[in-house]
């Protein structure tokens, strides 16, 4: 793993984009490494998109607002718009298939469509759909362990939500199962 | 979010504004008075639900100009009391600060800045240093003003804010911005029960038969008097100089020296980071305190550097005080952006670049 990796998490309001971010962020905390999460707060949201940028890194974090990205996750069109330009030559884009109608065209970073929805409708757990997008990154980059996310959630969740957590874990899992069978759609 | 109250010295992933209203729990304060603003409202909800179930006193005033004077009386009273806002509720606190500043009481207050001028914006800003550091209200008197650039300075601060503002018997500021009061970032909390409580023998806590009554004032009527307590502030603003602190970057070999707080710090970090892989030796200094600046260590550096640049989320402020500590030695340049938008590292690059090519036109 390179020593620092910077990831921006985008979609609508009530998609679980920041806490897909923030989970992340928990995680990488809990296995040592330095992390920092910015969501935006602003006008923009306002307006119903979301996005966070977190970083995870071994050293301390310069800037925690950064506008080049090793990995994109989007959760809709807006935000792939917004963010296909600002991956890294190399770097990695995943998106929600059903959410985007014109998907990304750059020939020169790592594309993958992850049927998220549609996978989480198949847990009846529509709200999943985050963590299977997080399970699928996690497979392209193992920035930290499932079961590190796993723990995590034991830790931040209050008791009487952990019965969640099974099903958190089946989508976290069914995300890197989709991205070992066929989503890579282009490289 | 579970609530649990932490082992000592447990990493907790938190928001700077949370980091930063638990610290004041930690730190014992016996009471927060406060009014809703963004972006810095969740240290008053923290505290709504937290003070409660611990120890304190935490009250939602009628407004901020109420919520000053609240701070104001309970300091009076000795009591260990701090308040927060943003940029426009912290104009409203400045006829109160003023007096607390005169009236010599401590107490702590954080500004949470967002964009302006006016009502602005709700995003991160930095537009109100010259408020902070030049005073802010009427008349002659300085805050102590602390400025963090992480959420772990965020907790940290409110323990160094109290000792500061007990030790002088002077309001400090923790002067923040919005994005440091929203962004996550790991912190390890100070330890509950760690700030001692100070004597505080000048309180208005009922009077003794054994001694003369304490009077908390900002009113001195007489001009020789009211000059008698300007040079006792004055004197005590050359002590606090003592208290000054700043973190250095990359700045034995430097050539070129940004000097930057608070979050455009953490910016300039990065760029730091870019310079050095092109080559150029450029290094950052940062004030950790506003006020006392690092006037000194400032003109030191410039016997070293070519030139410097101040990066500021405004119109350019604390670029004047730079200029004041180099004494013309070296060229002081600036880049910034305003209204609630933030310079990116490439931004701050590119202008030292520019800065480069143009001496490089002259020299040619």
């Amino acid at each position: 793993m390179q020593k620092e990796h910077e990831i921006i998490c985008a979609g609508f309001g009530g998609q679980g984009v920041l806490s897909m971010g923030s989970i992340i962020a928990y995680a990488g905390m809990n296995e040592g490494k330095e992390v920092s999460w910015m969501p935006s707060y602003g006008p923009e949201m306002r307006g119903g998109t979301a996005n966070c940028i977190v970083i995870v890194a071994d050293n301390r974090i310069s800037s925690p607002i950064i506008t080049k990205f090793d990995t994109a996750i989007v959760l809709n069109q807006p935000s792939l718009d917004k963010f296909e330009n600002a991956v890294k030559p190399g770097g990695l884009l995943m998106y929600e298939q059903s959410t985007i109608i014109n998907p990304p065209t750059r020939k020169d970073i790592d594309i993958v469509c992850i049927s998220a929805i549609e996978e989480a409708d198949k847990l009846k757990a529509k709200q999943v759909a985050n963590m299977v997008m997080v399970g699928a990154f996690l497979e392209k980059q193992p920035l930290v362990k499932i079961e590190t996310i796993v723990d995590t959630l034991k830790k931040v969740l209050p008791e009487h939500r952990h019965k969640l957590i099974p099903i958190n874990e089946q989508a976290l899992i069914r995300g890197k199962e989709i991205v070992k069978e066929t989503a890579q759609v282009s490289v | 979010m579970k609530e649990e109250k932490n082992k000592k010295g447990e990493a907790r992933l938190m928001k700077g504004n949370e980091a930063l209203a638990e610290a004041a729990i930690r730190a014992d304060i016996d009471a927060y008075f406060g009014y809703p603003i963004t972006p810095q409202s969740e240290i008053l909800e923290y505290l709504e639900r937290e003070i409660p179930k611990r120890h304190g006193l935490v009250i939602q005033a009628e407004s901020e100009v109420a919520s000053i004077n609240m701070i104001y009386g309970a300091a009076g009273a000795g009591a260990r009391v701090m308040t927060s806002s943003s940029s426009p509720g912290i104009s409203l606190m400045q006829e109160g600060l003023s007096y607390i500043a005169s009236a010599q009481l401590p107490c702590l207050v954080a500004n949470v800045v967002r964009g302006g001028p006016g009502l602005g914006t709700i995003q991160p800003s930095q537009g109100d240093y010259f408020q902070a550091v030049k005073g802010g209200g009427h008349g002659d008197y300085h805050l102590i003003v602390l400025a963090p650039a992480s959420v772990q300075e965020m907790a940290d601060f409110v323990f160094d804010g109290f000792r500061l503002a007990e030790k002088y018997r002077n309001p400090a500021m923790i002067l923040t911005d919005g994005a440091l009061g929203q962004m996550m970032e790991k912190v390890i909390l100070p330890e509950e029960g760690s700030l001692k409580k100070v004597e505080t023998p000048w309180a208005t806590t009922g009077k003794p038969a054994s001694r003369d009554h304490n009077i908390i004032t900002s009113l001195f009527i007489q001009p020789e008097k009211m000059e008698e307590v300007n040079h006792e502030l004055q004197e005590k603003y050359k002590k606090i100089q003592s208290e000054v602190r700043f973190e250095e970057i990359q700045i034995k070999d430097a050539e070129i020296v940004l000097v930057a707080f608070g979050l455009s710090s953490r910016i300039c970090q990065k760029t730091v980071d870019l310079a050095r892989e092109k080559g150029l030796k450029v290094g950052l200094l940062r004030p950790i305190t506003l006020y006392p600046f690092p006037f000194k260590r400032l003109n030191e550096l410039a016997e070293q550097v070519n030139f410097m640049m101040s990066v500021e989320m405004n119109a350019g402020q604390m670029v004047q005080d730079v200029k004041l500590a180099v004494e013309g030695k070296v060229p002081v340049y600036f880049k910034g952006r305003m209204g609630g938008m933030i310079p990116t590292p490439e931004d701050v690059l590119e202008e030292i670049e520019s800065v480069l090519d143009n001496e490089k036109v002259l020299q040619d």
